[in-house]
Parts: structure tokens; sequence; C-alpha cells
């Protein structure tokens, strides 16, 4: 096919591909908006740092007169009066928006395959996930079916569906991003991330959407001072990258642990130092991770009853019957199991057990990283434990499934940001690995990042696209 | 131990209805989840502060300035049971 | 009845001088509003919408807690109280739970001559559910109608030890709260919905029940006093009075339990990772400084400065607005006579009325009504029909008065008569009323208060009452 002209044929071809995609990437597409959009990027009304270029956009992120479900049956119909921060920053740089994409609901998985709206299918084998939560974004890029995505990353859900899907994808320091707009899933964790298929891309749209926001009292304003896409810089040369034994544990699937290990080699060949480090805490990291997540997860869904916007079905009785109907309709089996558990845990007698000490585990986890990053420079470890598993593979069984977050995980509960690039494939499937920094460090990730891109050959489109 | 009959409370507690199966069902996965969670009964956590702000931020304000509201036909246009401007719930008892 | 009576309150207060919500940029000001026009996606709980803490809402809350000799605490943080219903809408208040941001204050209390120091618990922020609105009674309607323009109004809420003996105190306690809010200007006790509260009662040695939704000044007491009732009445039959949630129902006057499947009381408090931690009570001696002079303080200033008595003092400074009227009459008139006359005559009228300082005449009018009676144009009970007749035609829809003090003594001939008018009113009367002459005569004293009233009558009040007093005797004694 013959480059497109403009952008808004190119934005057409893009939604022709989406349309005839088996993928099931998107929930709703934003096509008249963004064949709009595109018209006046090339008309010269619309200018900016993202001008024309196409952007997805995960689906728990509120979207301005575009329906917002979370993957969520409750949500159905849900078009919010407002903007997500990073949604407004998009706008404002003339990204093309080109639909909302699909995910586990309400950011509940590592698979995609929990949504209402039926799973994802990994663009490199269709019989696989394509990882979650933010599966439909990671899909929708590795497919082509846009050049850029927003995700979300709460326990790994931007790294693991870019490590499975093959191409980029940076989880920011807590804070860094506005989550103003952000549905909330667990957000003493969640951070927003930019999906594409380079580190280039990434660090553009990491430029776009982070930075200080006076609506979100827990974002800071550190990226003001800083331009992400100057540290686009092929040099490694001087740097120590610490090695976690604890990620390379049981259960590592060997394709990976080589892949990871060869990425590591490629970085010293290129000049920078490695060393083994410990975190010795990082085994707790799953529990921790889930306790924290459940609790917060059955606050921050509560606020769905029907009663002010989402579904509201059949005869009303009294209130709390009817919420507490319309909620089992609305929820799927792992939203439910995650809020009644979250539930559990903090009610009365178990709050120490469970909330209070898996923050304290928080803090020995958080510390292991900061003792660590005393000698050290980047951290890198396998993104994933294993390439792509397939459809249907773990949905039996919750414990497996939140068993394949066990180094993604570690990261959001120290709160620091990390970056998975793909570093090479187990057949045809692709491996990605993660480098993480210290707070605020996006620019040495990226320039690591980038040096890793610059130099290897992974950055492949999957067979027939 | 959690038995259905506690998978019963906590869904009352959290405000979802459950059919016999997804009780039984998830009976059996909290104990197992449950059973996982242990493991960090054994960490040492005295003297350990929790970490509710991973960043630790104060203070964070805004001034009281009041802004524009929403018109009541955006604040309601999701609802699907209203009443002269009202949303219209359920009965209380 | 014997029973000792143990109350403990816990008062929410919206502070409703502010200009936005809680936390969000909504504004306070929706008390005549449609329905759910002063919302925005923070306060009406839209998935995404992050809270923003309102700073001034913090300083006031740190002078609250000052005005009620609080400890202000080093480090405070909000929580998230969860419950469903439907006038919350993000299934969470936003509120304080452990680290509250004052505690450990006192206040004192006049009791029937006597002062009783409450002790306070702890002054804590959070914010106003939505407003329910039911068909007929919460337990006969059909449905609910909600409004959120209330949703995210700022509040304190003040939490007494159980420390109150009668309903009737818990009534002053709830006023001189009240007027200490209003001396620090963050709080207007008149609108709709400003107060409301939750009792804890019990008679000593039985379970305590919590009364909740009082939501006016009269309402606390009546519903402390049916509650004591109940307590008591269910004792005097053997029954036991069982630990609950009782709902106070206004209209009715009852407190009535609310029997649902969810009462289970969970709340699952934990901390709101979406605010971060508060670090204030270095703020509190810029506060301190700022704070106005307090109603015990100036009851005593009110004493040395003018020399009135510590009754008209407590009264005088009860209300800030009550205190800068007296003051601006004290300015311009004698302080002696303008306490007595604030205090006693136009507070009481008031009160008669059931009304407030602010729905009176203007200081400037009391002090011209004051001059004309201390230079006898008019009587006492002249000046006391002034101030009844302006009253009673209350204001104009611009906020004036209707009249003058001037019209109305022009218009009801109030200027006090000369005195010959009146010793020939004197004379007449002794001519129409020969049997009182006799029964004085045989000694009989309250002839005379008769006679003096025929007086008054006929000089249709204008006349003043020593000096018919005097005017009869004299001419009693010459014939």
């Amino acid at each position: 096919m013959p480059a497109a002209s403009s952008y808004a044929e190119s934005a057409q071809r893009t939604f022709e591909r989406i349309e005839k995609s088996k993928l099931n990437a998107f929930i709703t597409l934003n096509k008249q908006q963004a064949l709009q959009t595109a018209r006046d990027v090339d008309d010269g009304k619309v200018t900016g740092r993202l001008a024309g270029m196409t952007v997805a956009v995960k689906d728990c992120i509120t979207t301005k007169g575009l329906q917002t479900t979370c993957a969520s049956k409750i949500l159905t119909g849900y078009v919010p009066p407002f903007d997500a921060e990073v949604v407004a920053r998009l706008r404002h740089e003339g990204a093309v928006i080109t639909g909302k994409t699909n995910m586990d609901e309400f950011a509940m998985g590592t698979s995609t395959e929990s949504s209402y709206y039926g799973p994802t299918r990994n663009p490199w084998d269709l019989t696989r996930v394509p990882g979650g939560s933010s599966g439909g974004s990671a899909a929708a890029v590795a497919g082509l079916e846009s050049r850029m995505a927003l995700g979300t990353d709460t326990g790994g859900s931007v790294r693991c569906p870019a490590a499975f899907c093959g191409v980029v994808g940076i989880k920011p320091t807590y804070g860094l991003v506005s989550r103003y707009g952000v549905v909330e899933y667990a957000n003493s964790l969640e951070q927003v991330g930019p999906i594409a298929r380079n580190v280039p891309d990434a660090a553009l749209l990491l430029d776009v959407i982070a930075g200080g926001d006076p609506k979100d009292s827990t974002s800071v304003a550190e990226a003001d001072k800083v331009t992400y896409t100057d540290h686009l810089v092929d040099d490694v040369k001087g740097l120590t990258i610490g090695v976690p034994e604890e990620f390379f544990g049981e259960g590592l699937d060997k394709r990976v642990e080589k892949a990871v290990w060869d990425g590591i080699m490629t970085l010293n060949k290129l000049g920078a130092d490695y060393r083994k480090v410990s975190l010795p805490h990082t085994k707790y990291s799953l529990s921790a991770y889930y306790i924290i997540a459940m609790c917060e997860a059955s606050s921050n869904l509560a606020r769905f009853d029907g009663l002010r916007y989402g579904l509201r079905t059949g005869k009303d009785e009294n209130w709390h019957t009817t919420f507490s109907r319309i909620r089992a309709e609305g929820f799927g089996a792992e939203v439910k199991r995650r809020i009644m558990l979250g539930t559990y845990a903090l009610s009365e007698g178990y709050y120490g057990q469970y909330y209070l000490k898996a923050l304290q585990v928080r803090t020995l986890i958080k510390n292991d990283f900061e003792r660590a990053f005393k000698d050290v420079d980047v951290m890198a470890a396998p993104t994933m434990p294993a390439p792509a598993f397939r459809l249907g593979e773990k949905t039996d069984d919750p414990l497996s499934m939140y068993l394949a977050d066990v180094n993604t995980l570690p990261v959001n509960l120290a709160g620091i940001p990390s970056i998975s690039v793909p570093c090479g494939f187990a057949g045809r499937l692709p491996i990605g690995m993660q480098l993480m920094g210290k707070f605020f460090d996006e620019p040495l990730l990226i320039r690591t990042a980038y040096t890793f891109e610059c130099n290897t050959d992974f950055q492949k489109l999957p067979e027939g696209f | 131990m959690i038995t259905e009959k506690d998978v019963e409370h906590i869904g009352s507690l959290a405000c979802v209805d459950l059919t016999d199966q997804e009780t039984e069902l998830f009976a059996k996965q909290f104990n197992s989840i449950l059973e996982y969670f242990k493991e960090l009964d054994g960490v040492n956590t005295e003297n350990v502060e929790p970490t509710y702000h991973v960043i630790g931020l104060t203070n964070v304000f805004r001034e009281d300035v009041a802004d524009e509201s929403l018109p009541q036909e955006a604040a309601l246009a999701n609802t699907a049971k209203k009443e002269k401007g009202f949303i219209k719930g359920p009965r209380i008892v | 009845m014997d029973d000792e009576v143990i109350i403990g309150l816990e008062i929410h207060c919206q502070l409703n001088k502010l200009n936005s919500k809680l936390f969000c940029g909504c504004s306070t000001k929706h008390h005549e509003a449609e329905p759910n026009t002063h919302t925005c996606p923070v306060c009406l709980g839209l998935p995404g919408a992050l809270p923003v803490i309102n700073k001034k809402a913090v300083e006031y809350t740190i002078m609250v807690g000052l005005a009620l000799n609080c400890q202000i605490a080093e480090h405070t943080q909000f929580y998230r109280k969860n419950y469903y219903y439907p006038d919350l809408p993000r299934g969470f208040q936003i509120t304080q739970y452990d680290y509250p941001i004052a505690a450990d204050g006192i206040i004192t209390v006049d009791t029937d001559g006597h002062e009783r120091t409450i002790r306070i618990r702890r002054v804590h922020m959070e914010e106003d559910p939505g407003r329910l609105v039911h068909q007929g009674s919460i337990e006969t309607s059909k449905f609910v109608l909600v409004d959120y323009n209330r949703s995210g109004m700022p509040l304190i809420e003040v939490v007494t030890e159980p420390d109150l003996r009668s309903p009737k105190e818990a009534r002053r306690f709830i006023n001189k709260l009240r007027n200490i809010l209003e001396y620090l200007d963050v709080f207007d006790g008149s609108l709709p919905g400003a107060l409301r509260v939750d009792a804890n009662i019990s008679l000593r040695g039985g379970a305590r029940a919590e009364v909740k939704n009082i939501s006016s000044y009269k309402g606390v007491e009546r519903a402390l006093l049916f509650e004591i009732s109940r307590q008591q009445n269910m004792k005097r039959r053997g029954v036991k009075v069982v630990q609950e949630t009782r709902h106070y129902d206004d209209e009715r006057n009852c407190t009535i339990t609310l029997r649902s499947k969810e009462q289970a009381e969970e709340y699952r408090y934990f901390p709101e990772a979406d605010l971060v931690p508060l670090s204030v009570s270095g703020w509190q001696h810029a506060l301190k400084e700022k704070l106005p002079e307090l109603p015990d303080a100036k009851r005593e200033r009110f004493k040395g400065q003018y020399g009135i008595s510590d009754n008209h003092a407590k009264v005088l400074t009860a209300e800030i607005r009550v205190a800068n009227y007296y003051e601006y009459v004290a300015s311009k008139i004698d302080p002696l006579l303008a306490a007595t006359w604030v205090a006693d005559y136009l507070k009481g009228e008031l009160n008669y009325r059931d009304r407030d300082i602010r729905d009176a005449f203007g200081p400037d009018k009391m002090v011209y009504i004051l001059q004309q009676f201390r230079s006898g144009v008019i009587t006492d009970k002249g000046a006391v029909e002034v101030i009844r007749t302006l009253l009673d035609e209350g204001v104009s829809p611009n906020g004036e008065p209707r009249s003058e003090p001037q019209d109305v003594i022009r218009n009801k001939n109030l200027a006090r008569v000369e005195s010959d008018v009146t010793r020939t009113a004197c004379a007449e009367v002794l001519k129409e009323n020969v049997a009182a002459i006799a029964d004085f005569r045989s000694g009989k004293a309250q002839a005379l208060n008769y006679l003096v009233g025929m007086v008054m009558k006929k000089t249709r009040g204008r006349a003043d009452p020593a000096e018919v007093n005097l005017l009869l005797r004299e001419l009693l004694e010459c014939t």
C-alpha cells in the first residue's frame, strides 16, 4: 500500500484496518471525531506535538462525550461529561484519538479476558492472550491499529501486554502523570503509561502526558522540568545495571531467562557494567499487592450502583436490594472476587492482619529498592516470567493468573518507574525486558531502552501485519 | 477458614448478590487465596511504618474559589431515572 | 425520674461561609437552587474525578479547634468511611478517623445559674452527603429523590465526651457552639441544613441509643426528651434497652428504628490515598492571632468596660450580632441604659417573636428611641411600643425598616402628654371612681394602682405612671 498522502487518509486507513480486525482491541471507536481532527491537522487548524498521530486510549480513561466502560457491563452507555487530564493533553497536542481500547474489567487482570466485551487477541498468535490489563492498547499498537496508546499500570498492566505484544510500555513514577479522570482500581498504585512501537514514540507520548495537575493531589510537577525526548541518546557507557536475582526465580521460562540475559549482555557490550543485586522481600510482593489492590478496589468500585450513571435494570425494591442486584448483574466474576476479598480484608478485626501488614511489607519492598539503587543506576529483569499464554489457560484458577504478575508488581509497590522493551522471541512470541529506575529517573530509563533498541532488532511486526 | 455463610455476609457488605454457585465457588477460591496471603504472617514488620503514600507528599491544597458547576442537564445526562431535576432512587425501607 | 441521663453529642456544622465545597470548586451557595445544579464530576462521584482539599476549610477548622481550646494535631489525614447509601455518591465518605485535626478541648456551658465544663473529644473535617427527599415519611415512601447540591459541602464534626446531663444542657451547649462558630465567622447557623446532630443517650447503667438526623436547634431538646422517656418507659416495664441507631422524625417528634439488612455497622475505615497527609500544626500560631474576641472574653470585657451586670453581659455576648449591636448603642448613649434596653426589652421582644437580631431595626434607630426616652419625649411604655411596632412591621423587601421611630411616635401619638393634661385626666378619673377612692381611704393600697391604670387608659399610655401616681396622691390628699 502506498504511503498515505494526508493525515486524514492515514486515519481512514487505520479505521479500515480496525473494522476488519480480528483482535477485538477496541470497545468504542471515535471515528467521526478522529477523522475530523485528522482533517483539521491537514488544514493546519490543529497543531501540536502529536498532530495527526493516531492514539488509542484505554477504556478506563475518561473521555468527554465518548463512552467509557472499563470493559464492564455496569458502565454500559456511560458517557462522561469531562476529559481525563491525560486525554485533554492528547487533544491539546493534536492527537487523533482512535477509540477506547479493550481491557480486563476495571483493569483487574493479566490477560484482557475478563472484559464484558470479549477477550482481545494477541496479534502474534490469535489463540493467545495479549496480556493485560491494557491488552487492547498493546494489541492495537502491535497490530497497527493505532500508532500509540495509553494504558494504565496498577500491577503491570502496561508492561505485561507490552511484553506479550512485542511493543514498548512505560510505567511512570507514581505521581508523574495525573490520574484525574482515570477510573480508579487501586489508586495508591496506578499510573497512566504510554505504549508505542518504539522508544522514541513512547518518550514523546510521555512528554505529552507527564506533569503536575492541580486536580490530582498526588501528582507532582517533576516532569515539567524535563523533556523526555531529549534523552533519546544512544549511550549507556559507564552505567551500572543491577540484576535482581529474585526476578529470575522458580517458574521462569528458560527462553525468557536467556533472552533477558542476552539483553543485559548487549548493554554490557555497549559499555554498561552489570552486577547482581538482591531485593529480598520481592517474594512477598504478590500478597502485599493483591491485598492493597483488593482493599482499595472494594472502596473505589462502591460508587457503581446504577443510580447516577451506568446499568439500572429491573424493578426497584429497597435501595440495598436494588443496588446489590444491579452490582451482581453488572460486575464480572473477577471484579466480584476482588471487591469481596477487599471488603473482607478491611473489615473490623482483619485490618491489621491484612491491609496494615501489606502496607508495612510495601515499605520493606520499597526499602529494598532504595538500598539496591545506591549501587546501581537501573535494574533489568524479565517483564513476564513466560511468553503470552493461551486464551482460557488461567481463567479457572485466579491464583495462577495472579502469579503471572510476580515481576511487575514490586515496581508498583515501590512507586518507581519501569519500561518494558522487546528483547527476543520464544518461537514467534515476543519477550519483554523490563528496566527499572529510581524515582523520577525516567530520563535514564529512556536512554537505556533507546540504546538497547538502537543496537538490537526486536522491533518486528507480527506475521501478516 | 471462610464458610459459604461468611461469603454471603461479605457479599451483603459489598452490596453484591450472589448465586448459590458463586457462593460455593468463592468460598473455595477465597480460602486458597487467603491461604496464600498467610505468607505475610511470617514477615517481621515490627516498627516498620506502613507506606500510605509512596512519594511522601504533604499539604496539597486548592484555594477557596468557586468554579462553574455542571449544568443540570449534563449532571443528569447518564441518569436512568430522574424526576423534576432529582435523581430518582429506590426506596429506603 | 431519678435516672441520671448521660448524653454525648456529635454535631455537624456546615462551614457555609466558605465559597466552595470541601474537595471541589462547586459553590456552597445553593440553598434556594434547583436540584443538581451545583455539582461537578468530583461531588457527583463520577469515575476518575479526584478530590483536592480546600485550604481555607482547614484553616477554619483549626480556628474552631483553637476556639474550643483543643490541641491541634501535628499530623492529620483523611480516611474513607465505607458504606452504601443513595445520598453518598462514591459509596464512601471522605472524613477523618485516626489523627483528627483537633482534639481534647473544653467549653463551658451555663446551666441554671452554674457553669459546667463540657469536654470536647475531637473536631474533624468531612464532606456532607447529598440530600434525600422522601414522599411522605422515610418508612412509607415508594422511592427517594436525590439532590447532590449538598454533596461535598464542608462540614466540621464536633464530638463531645458524654458530659451532658440533660436535654436542656445539650441545647445550651449547641447554642454556645453555634455562637462561637458565628463569632469566628465560619458558619451561619440560620441557613437550612447548617447544623445536624447525632446524640448518644443512655440512662446510667443502661445501653445507649444513637439518635441520628436531628436537624434543628429545637429538635435537639425534643428528640432527647422523647428518647429519654422512651428509655425510662422501657426500664419501668422491665424491658432492656438495646444498643441501636434510631432515626429522629422531626414531624412526628419521635425516634424510630430503621430496619434494613445492611444495618451492620462496618465502615471499613482506611486512609484516603487520593489526598496526601497534612502537616499544618504550624499554622495555629498565625491563626491564633487572627482569632476574634470570643464570647467568654467579651462577657468579661463588657462587665469591666461598661459596668453592666454579669447577666446582661452574658445575654449581650451570646451572639456576636447582639454584641455588636449593643456596643454600637453603648457608644452613643449610657451603656447601662443601653444594656437594659438591648438585653431585656429588645432581646425579649425578639425572643417572643422567635426572631433574630438580624430581623430587627438598626442600632442607630435604637439609639434614637433611647434618646427620646431619656429626654422625656416618650415614656418607657412609649419606647417599648415603638420597638414592638418596628419589629411587627418588619423590614421591606429592600431590607429597610418600613417606618422610622419618629413616624411611629407621631402616628401613634406616643409623645408624652403635658402635665396639665395628666392632671385633668386624674381629676376626671377620681370623679368617675368614687368607690375606689373610698377603698383607698379605708386602707386598700391596690385601689391606687387601679386608679393609675385608669388614668393610663385615659391617656392611652402616654402619661408617665410615676407622675400619675404622684398626682393622684396629691389630689386624694387635698380632697
